[in-house]
């Protein structure tokens, strides 16, 4: 197992005047390789095996997702919401209906503030878990984590199909409440799923946190300064791994969290193991208040009767409105004008600024290194480079 | 916190030469806005950043706007006397608003958890004047944000470490998400209800419409006649 | 060719008569070797298509490969943006023949939801040839293995000879699409007139 002092001895050997000794190798890993979660392209130099200087490289799926939110109506960006972190499309669609509500002053009625959270909180889970698979992939973990996640994705995305009739993209959240309401039986159903997910994690966590390999490759790799981590405007569980208690769900309060008691996993390190075990606690979380929210949920309209669909012109203005995403910060902002369509649409997107240190926290470390720090970053590109 | 009209006395007495404006938001819930001069952004950022009581440590998010030359028209009710008998009338009046680029940061606090403070940048113009200061040195965060901005609207942030383009390729001309960008007509004609579609499609092939809709219609009349 | 009732009857008396050619095609057909190759959304239905439920590896096409050099599929699963275009055309001259394409959801077959914007090309097929074309965003991972079944239909239906042999087996014909390069606004050529051009208009 590596210590902190072993790691910072592993850096490039400098001449006097500061260049590394020897022939440096650059390597362009993506936009096409296996491990970079996507089209998302790193331009890495090399002195052996030690990273001495990484580029990321965006674009490769640009989709102009602000542009086209420009020129349609309000509602028609909702769909395209759910294609921008297409592993938790129900979250983008809660932001995006959040700053509109906020934008046009609407009332969420408490039913569908429910659902929203339940919602929210199983995407959360689903997200999670699928990234814990995927970078222990990147690890050399082939097949059996990713097998296990995804098991268990299959069963939250049929819950999200039975109610929204679509897996991934779900489409499903409206300006003042919920597409349609959940029934008895979702619920019940529901229930079960959450009930069985802790025994999952515990599965999950005998094969993982103890694990010699995962600790190995680690601990004390990709260390993240706490105060590098807030000046780069890092959120999510990246920065509470890197030990600042700052979650959305208790700073803004938005919906209704403020009724729900849970704690704010926070990391001592910043390096990715406690990146993982931040995860895995906050999933840990938000079975608990998934479980009270499922006993809780009050019977009600699940849509403001105020909003209306077609027509939707809100006043002029601008907002700004954010939740907590499972990769960090998703914020929306708009600016209107008066018309159907926003003059201004902006997505903040989470796993775009989480990547602005990558190069820093990936100096000095191997290359299959940076392999790891990546996978822990938990990117989409379809949210970063929208 | 305290309001925009404390904090906005508070900097103007700390940082020397600053003009600051507060913009209005119509949007009851939204956040009124500190539009600062160009020259004096990086100071009144610093001061904001440093500040004890503000600890403002967090760039959530940094944005381009784009407003290019407009005019604006406002009616306004005028009283007017015609033959004697007074009489309300709307007049029309025309104002023209120059064409500026704008960035917007959203500044929270991580420390004292709250925000938060938007702050404004304007270039003078949209054409040859787009320069600002990067912020970049004081948020890590706005590293990307301002590299995008460039990319997608050509503000220039001076003093950023690494402004290149991010999302479109090197050899891009033109800045995409300014209003007045027309996107390549590589659209082909395809039967859908979207009308701007088939307007592109119109005009990238002009010629090839009208030419095949005519051979079309003469083969259908041959079939028909030859069964 | 020996035909189909001869061919049923050896077959009940254990004898088994088959040609090169369906021999050949047979192999080919159940041993698919798609390339690691996701783009954006549809990548995850992909890759839910490999994982335990779907299990792709029933149609014998699990074994996704990270090198071109050893696959025989490509899945384009998403959206191909003009910067990622050339890229794709690369990797596709890099793969060995006899290779297939399928362009999995609304985005790779014309641009899908994002075919208003600036950076996204309206449909692969613009440079590269595509076998199978799913529709959906994003298609199931059922579609999927439609797909698959339909590109099994496809390979087994080859013929090695003759004029409709495919294309790979024509020796006149260049193996490598040409990739285009970016240009100032767009790629250059915007498509390849060779494989495609704007449909002639029937209104």
């Amino acid at each position: 197992m590596n210590t902190p002092s072993q790691q910072f001895e592993v850096k490039p050997k400098l001449d006097e005047s500061g260049s590394p000794i020897g022939e440096l190798l650059e390597i362009s890993m993506g936009p096409h390789h296996p491990s970079t979660h996507g089209v998302f392209r790193m331009d890495v130099v090399l002195d052996g095996e030690t990273v001495v200087k990484l580029k990321p490289v965006f674009g490769y799926l640009h989709r102009n997702h602000e542009k086209i939110g420009e020129n349609i109506s309000y509602l028609a960006s909702m769909p395209y919401t759910d294609r921008l972190d297409y592993l938790c499309s129900m979250t983008n669609n809660w932001a995006y209906a959040l700053t509109v509500e906020k934008l046009a002053g609407l009332a969420v009625p408490e039913r569908a503030e429910y659902i929203r959270v339940i919602m929210a909180e199983l995407t959360r889970l689903q997200n999670h878990t699928c990234l814990i698979g995927f970078f222990v992939q990147d690890m050399g973990a082939l097949g059996t984590p990713m097998m296990y996640a995804f098991r268990e994705r299959e069963k939250i995305l049929d819950l999200f199909e039975s109610v929204s009739g679509a897996r991934m993209m779900c489409n499903y959240m409206r300006f003042g409440g919920v597409r349609v309401d959940v029934s008895d039986e979702w619920l019940a159903e529901t229930k079960k799923v959450v009930g069985d997910y802790g025994k999952f994690l515990d599965e999950f966590e005998t094969f993982l946190t103890e694990n010699e390999i995962l600790l190995a490759r680690t601990q004390f790799v990709g260390v993240m300064p706490k105060e590098l981590a807030i000046s780069a405007s890092i959120t999510g569980p990246m920065l509470r791994a890197a030990g600042v208690n700052y979650d959305l769900r208790k700073v803004d309060k938005y919906g209704i969290y403020s009724r729900f008691d849970f704690k704010v996993p926070v990391g001592e390190h910043g390096d990715i193991y406690d990146r993982y075990m931040v995860r895995v606690l906050e999933m840990r979380e938000s079975i608990k208040i998934l479980t009270r929210a499922l006993a809780d949920i009050p019977a009600g309209p699940v849509m403001d009767p105020k909003a209306k669909l077609r027509g939707f012109r809100p006043k002029a203005g601008e907002v700004y409105g954010r939740v907590e995403g499972p990769k960090g910060e998703l914020g929306f902002y708009l600016i209107s004008d008066g018309s159907p369509n926003p003059y201004r649409y902006r997505v903040r997107p989470p796993s775009f600024i989480n990547l602005t240190i990558l190069e820093d926290m990936c100096l000095g470390h191997k290359i299959s290194d940076a392999v790891v720090i990546l996978g822990s970053v938990d990117i989409v590109l379809g949210e970063v480079d929208r | 916190m305290e309001t925009l009209e404390q904090i906005k006395a508070r900097i103007e007495k700390s940082v020397p030469l600053t003009k600051l404006d507060i913009l209005p938001n119509e949007c009851p819930l939204g956040e009124r806005s500190l539009l600062v001069e160009a020259g004096r952004a990086f100071d009144v950022a610093k001061f904001l950043r440093d500040d004890a009581q503000l600890r403002l440590d967090y760039c959530s998010n940094v944005t381009g706007v784009d407003w290019p030359e407009t005019v604006i028209k406002t009616k306004v009710k005028k009283k007017v006397v015609v033959e004697g008998v007074e009489k309300e009338v709307e007049e029309t009046i025309e104002t023209l608003r120059s064409g500026h680029l704008e960035v917007v940061y959203h500044l929270y606090s991580m420390a004292l958890k709250h925000g938060p403070i938007v702050l404004r940048l304007r270039t003078e113009n949209r054409a040859d004047k787009t320069h600002l200061p990067s912020l970049t040195p004081l948020w890590r965060g706005a590293e990307f944000q301002e590299r995008e901005i460039f990319d997608l609207y050509g503000v220039i942030f001076d003093g950023h470490p690494d402004l290149r383009r991010i999302l479109m390729w090197d050899e891009f001309v033109g800045f995409p998400m300014r209003k007045d960008y027309v996107a390549p007509d590589d659209f082909e004609y395809e039967p859908t209800p979207h009308d701007e579609v088939l307007v592109e499609a119109k005009k990238h092939y002009p010629v090839e419409v009208d030419a095949v809709a005519a051979t079309t219609a003469n083969n259908l009349n041959k079939e028909s006649m030859n069964p | 060719m020996i035909e189909a009732g001869l061919k049923n009857e050896l077959q009940k008396q254990g004898v088994y008569v088959t040609s090169l050619q369906e021999l050949y095609n047979w192999g080919r057909a159940n041993s698919v070797w798609p390339l690691t190759f996701g783009l954006a959304c549809c990548a995850i239905e992909m890759m839910a298509a490999s994982m335990a439920r779907f299990d792709l590896a029933r149609f014998g096409a699990e074994v996704f490969r990270p090198s071109p050099r050893q696959a025989d599929l490509m899945i384009v699963a998403g959206t191909v943006t003009k910067k990622m275009a050339p890229l794709v055309v690369r990797l596709y001259n890099q793969m060995p023949e006899p290779k297939y394409v399928i362009a999995m959801g609304a985005c790779a077959i014309s641009g899908g939801p994002f075919k208003q914007g600036y950076n996204v090309l309206k449909g692969v097929d613009r440079y590269i040839p595509v076998d199978v074309a799913i529709p959906g965003c994003p298609p199931r991972p059922e579609a999927l293995l439609h797909a698959i079944m339909t590109l099994q239909e496809k390979i087994l239906n080859q013929k090695l000879t003759g004029p409709d042999r495919p294309r790979h087996l024509k020796a006149e014909v260049e193996g490598a699409y040409p990739v285009p390069v970016y240009g100032r606004h767009d790629l250059e050529p915007p498509n390849n007139p060779a494989l495609w051009q704007p449909p002639a208009i029937k209104r």
